[in-house]
């Protein structure tokens, strides 16, 4: 083992944004007094989401590919006990539940893992530890801000949770906190590994976290998600340490980069098991229900699995090995389950009228999409998956938030009792409208990046395309009919005083202020960090021509003219009551019904269950994803 | 021609030839019903005596939409003649489709929501051959942008008939035409009475009638680039098309919405995803 190199400041900065939120985690596990929180997770935030910026800074003019080691003997032992530690409590869970699977799926890895340390361990050589690329500072900076975001909002949210809306749950937010940070924390360590075995380590932590904040409320439905959650995330688990193993007995190393860099026939088979490992957790079918079941907890939790943790990191995964895997079997059978998870995603979405449900679906249609971009692996493919990364975090973050707010406020998710939101809550109803907008709307940046994906796969792959074809028609029927729900105004009522709190705001107008932003800011982001690390990886970028962006910039400014007409808001019009057939009673809401009753004006959304089945969806889906899955297993190991 | 000449041109020319078009479905219309049929110009009468009218709304920012809605369309058919880069025409019609349904949403009355809602249908049954048709065109020229596709040297309807066929039956959706016409029909006072235009009224009602002349030249427009290389045909087959589209109209009783996406995604899939699929495979070889 050699000696650790003298500390650069980057390396410093960036060992601090792993360490820091995990020692804030247990810290926070301890700390009891809801005032000091506040001060601790406000300060601590502030400074992870400084330092992510900072990376920006400091990193542009260091090399960027230069290396870390941090060879040390008792870091490695630290790791393998962290692991060990994990696994025995895991153990420890699946027995207490006398869950086999979960007990079977760990014993192997820690089988598999023991046997690879005991036989290999002590002739593993890693020359870098940690590893930091534009790709790394994107996800960073997605962490930092996004996930930042949402601790602050936590904040007040948790604390209306337990005091207002949900008396029932058991408070046990210090561990809440404790899990949120050590979560960020893990997802840094992730994005920044080299070292498989680290990398390996924080993708435990996540799968473990997010098993623990899925079961936060302690209710049998939370205990029963999270334990599939679990179970699924230990499969890719399994896959990720099998990945290990075989790479070591085709390169002789355990590096990420090593392995990217590796002739493709040599890395073919633990690139497939990593792809394996990114697709259960950024749940594509046949792995699409824990993160549904993941809904159950509180709508921070969600937030943070949807957008900048979690999911991403098995999507930053399968774009790692897209380099690998380009112009393979095993990238066509990637591309194809993320092709089907977006199709089967987008059309579940049009039948559930839960706004979380919706918006899960949509995340794993959105998930699919990047691994798509992630299977089909050129250049374009890779420029617009991150792109995806980027803007869907923004967004999507933004939309759990909102309905966090409306939860609490009105005591329902049902998109149907969200009628005249724009009445009662004007402000979280228009932050809604601009999640949304940046969801599928011309020309924010999914679909800008959406145009990205179809223009890589017209080019690498057309036939695919039918995929997003057919998955973006019915994106569009959702989400549109769940924004007409916002704006539709159906009865009297009064604009609420208070909408949210302190931290709420802060989280959401920031957000909201951010999906516009990312989308102004779009051809500097790709300019500056996107296609930099595509040319890295390629010799060769995608990047939208002049003209494109002048195109787009034009119609940014005509959709941000519209908030401005409101200024000619009822000028010049009489308003008068909606046609009921002529048998209004006193105005717009009710009318004379057969035998002369006075009914209700109802409107409700189309669901199309009828059309399309959730379960049929959900059932075809995965059979279909676990064949192509299968399939990509064999063709890595046969050919 | 230069790019700006072009689009000036369209934007003004554009709504007298829908006019004039509009005009002419009526009267075509009218005659295969044995009827005599208004004017030529009557859908301007139209315009001008709705321009002229009280404005009512059931809710204050209904109009809004609407006013977006028709700089939208504009704004689509400008950078099609522009010659701009198909999928952003794409993405630009759809986002003023939507300020439409929205608008409709707004107004917040019963008949106006369903026809939002079955609008949105027919959205759904139509975007994913409108996209193919794009990606087809990519297939033959290589190219996305409009210029570059009218400039190809060869026929694309020779290599894009299934394409093409695809393209002609959601144009009948698209333009909301009898067997589709399920979100708003021509013939009021049916179970929808005017579906997704129920509450607009006056100088509004006008705004989306003017926004529908620039749509259809748009399309027909659409209809041309399958035979930019020789275009007199190109302007006889986009004419040829529209009196079908009537015929079609004549001829067919509404369909149920079901019927209208399952048939358009099963062409979609057969006619447009068959003509890409045979395109690669010779591609390949």
């Amino acid at each position: 083992m050699t000696a650790c190199n003298p500390m650069t400041p980057l390396t410093l900065l960036i060992l601090s944004l792993i360490m820091v939120p995990l020692a804030t985690g247990l810290g926070l596990a301890f700390l009891r007094i809801d005032a000091l929180r506040k001060v601790v997770v406000v300060g601590v935030t502030l400074a992870v989401c400084a330092g992510t910026i900072a990376l920006v800074a400091v990193s542009a003019p260091l090399d960027l590919g230069g290396g870390m080691s941090l060879n040390n003997h008792w870091i490695n032992m630290a790791i393998l006990g962290a692991e060990v530690t994990m696994s025995l409590y895991i153990i420890y869970v699946g027995l207490r539940a006398k869950h086999a699977m979960i007990v079977l799926l760990t014993l192997a890895q820690m089988g598999l893992m023991g046997w690879f340390e005991f036989t290999a361990g002590a002739h593993v050589e890693v020359t870098q530890n940690l590893f930091v690329d534009k790709l790394s500072v994107i996800m960073a900076l997605i962490n930092g801000l996004v996930g930042g975001g949402i601790c602050i909002y936590a904040l007040g949210y948790m604390r209306e949770y337990h005091e207002v809306a949900h008396r029932e749950v058991r408070d046990r937010r210090p561990l809440f906190f404790a899990l949120l940070f050590v979560f960020l924390g893990a997802m840094f360590g992730l994005i920044f590994a080299n070292n498989l075995m680290w990398l390996f380590l924080f993708w435990e932590i996540t799968t473990l976290c997010s098993f623990l904040l899925i079961g936060y409320t302690q209710t049998d439905e939370a205990l029963r998600n999270a334990r599939r959650a679990l179970v699924m995330n230990l499969a890719g688990g399994l896959a990720f340490a099998m990945a290990i193993v075989w790479c070591y007995r085709q390169t002789h190393g355990i590096e990420l980069q090593a392995l990217i860099g590796s002739k493709q026939a040599l890395v073919l088979v633990p690139a497939a098991l990593l792809c394996f490992a990114g697709i259960t957790k950024s749940a594509q079918l046949p792995f699409s229900s824990w993160l549904l079941g993941a809904m159950v907890a509180p709508t921070p939790v969600s937030a943070l699995l949807h957008s900048s943790t979690m999911v991403k990191a098995g999507v930053y995964l399968v774009l790692r090995m897209a380099p690998v895997i380009t112009g393979t079997k095993v990238g066509t059978m990637v591309a194809l389950v993320g092709g089907i998870t977006f199709l089967v995603g987008s059309l579940a979405a049009i039948t559930a009228s839960e706004a979380k449900r919706v918006l899960a679906w949509s995340t794993i249609a959105n998930l699919g999409l990047i691994v798509l971009c992630g299977g089909i692996g050129t250049y374009e493919a890779l420029w617009a998956g991150v792109l995806l990364i980027i803007f869907h975090a923004v967004a999507k973050c933004l939309l759990f938030l909102c309905v966090g707010v409306v939860d609490h406020k009105m005591h329902t998710r049902s998109i149907e009792e969200m009628s005249g939101l724009i009445r009662r809550l004007p402000r979280v109803a228009v932050m809604m409208l601009i999640g949304m907008a940046g969801m599928f709307l011309a020309p924010f940046g999914m679909l800008i990046s959406k145009w990205a994906v179809l223009k890589a796969v017209v080019d690498a792959a057309p036939l695919l395309s039918v995929f997003i074809v057919f998955g973006s028609a019915a994106t569009l029927f959702f989400w549109v009919k769940w924004m007409g729900k916002l704006v539709e105004v159906t009865a009297a009522g009064d604009t609420d005083k208070k909408e949210f709190g302190l931290s709420e705001g802060v989280a959401l107008y920031s957000l909201g202020v951010a999906t516009f932003l990312t989308c102004l800011l779009f051809p500097l982001i790709s300019s500056q960090f996107v296609e930099p690390y595509v040319m890295d990886v390629y010799g060769q970028t995608a990047s939208l021509s002049k003209d494109n962006i002048l195109i787009m910039t034009i119609m940014m400014a005509l959709v941000m003219l519209f908030p401005l007409s409101f200024i000619g808001y009822g000028r010049g019009v009489k308003v008068v009551d909606a046609y009921l057939g002529g048998a209004n009673v006193g105005g717009s809401v009710r009318f004379l019904g057969s035998a002369n009753a006075v009914e209700e004006v109802t409107m409700h959304n189309y669901y199309l269950r009828g059309f399309f089945s959730e379960t049929w969806l959900s059932r075809w889906g995965g059979i279909g994803g676990s064949v192509f899955l299968a399939i990509m297993l064999l063709v890595s190991y046969f050919l | 021609m230069s790019i700006w000449i072009r689009v000036i041109i369209y934007l003004v020319a554009a709504p007298v030839v829908g006019c004039l078009l509009s005009g002419w479905d009526r009267r075509i219309t009218a005659r295969m019903q044995a009827r005599q049929g208004p004017p030529i110009l009557q859908p301007l009468y139209d315009v001008m005596k709705l321009w002229g009218k009280e404005n009512l709304v059931v809710r204050r920012s209904q109009n809004l939409y609407i006013w977006f809605f028709l700089v939208l369309v504009i704004f689509t058919g400008g950078l099609f003649f522009a010659g701009a880069d198909l999928l952003l025409v794409i993405f630009a019609l759809t986002l003023g489709a939507i300020f439409f349904v929205l608008g409709a949403y707004k107004a917040s009355s019963p008949y106006s929501f369903i026809g939002a809602e079955r609008e949105l249908i027919q959205i759904m049954a139509y975007e994913p051959m409108v996209l193919l048709t794009a990606i087809g065109m990519y297939i033959a020229t290589r190219s996305f942008s409009v210029e570059a596709i009218a400039g190809h040297s060869k026929l694309l309807v020779l290599t894009l008939p299934g394409v093409f066929l695809g393209f002609l039956y959601t144009l009948e959706i698209k333009f909301r035409k009898s067997p589709f016409d399920l979100s708003s029909s021509h013939h009021a006072h049916q179970e929808l009475v005017r579906g997704i235009t129920t509450e607009f009224s006056g100088r509004t009602l006008a705004l989306i009638e003017i926004a529908h002349w620039y749509e259809t030249v748009f399309l027909l427009g659409w209809v041309y680039l399958f035979f930019a290389s020789l275009p007199m045909l190109g302007v006889a087959v986009s004419l040829f098309v529209f009196v079908f589209v009537i015929l079609v109209d004549n001829v067919f009783a509404r369909l149920k919405w079901q019927t209208a996406v399952r048939s358009a995604w099963l062409v979609t899939a057969v006619l447009g995803f068959g003509n890409i699929l045979i395109l690669s495979l010779l591609q390949n070889k």
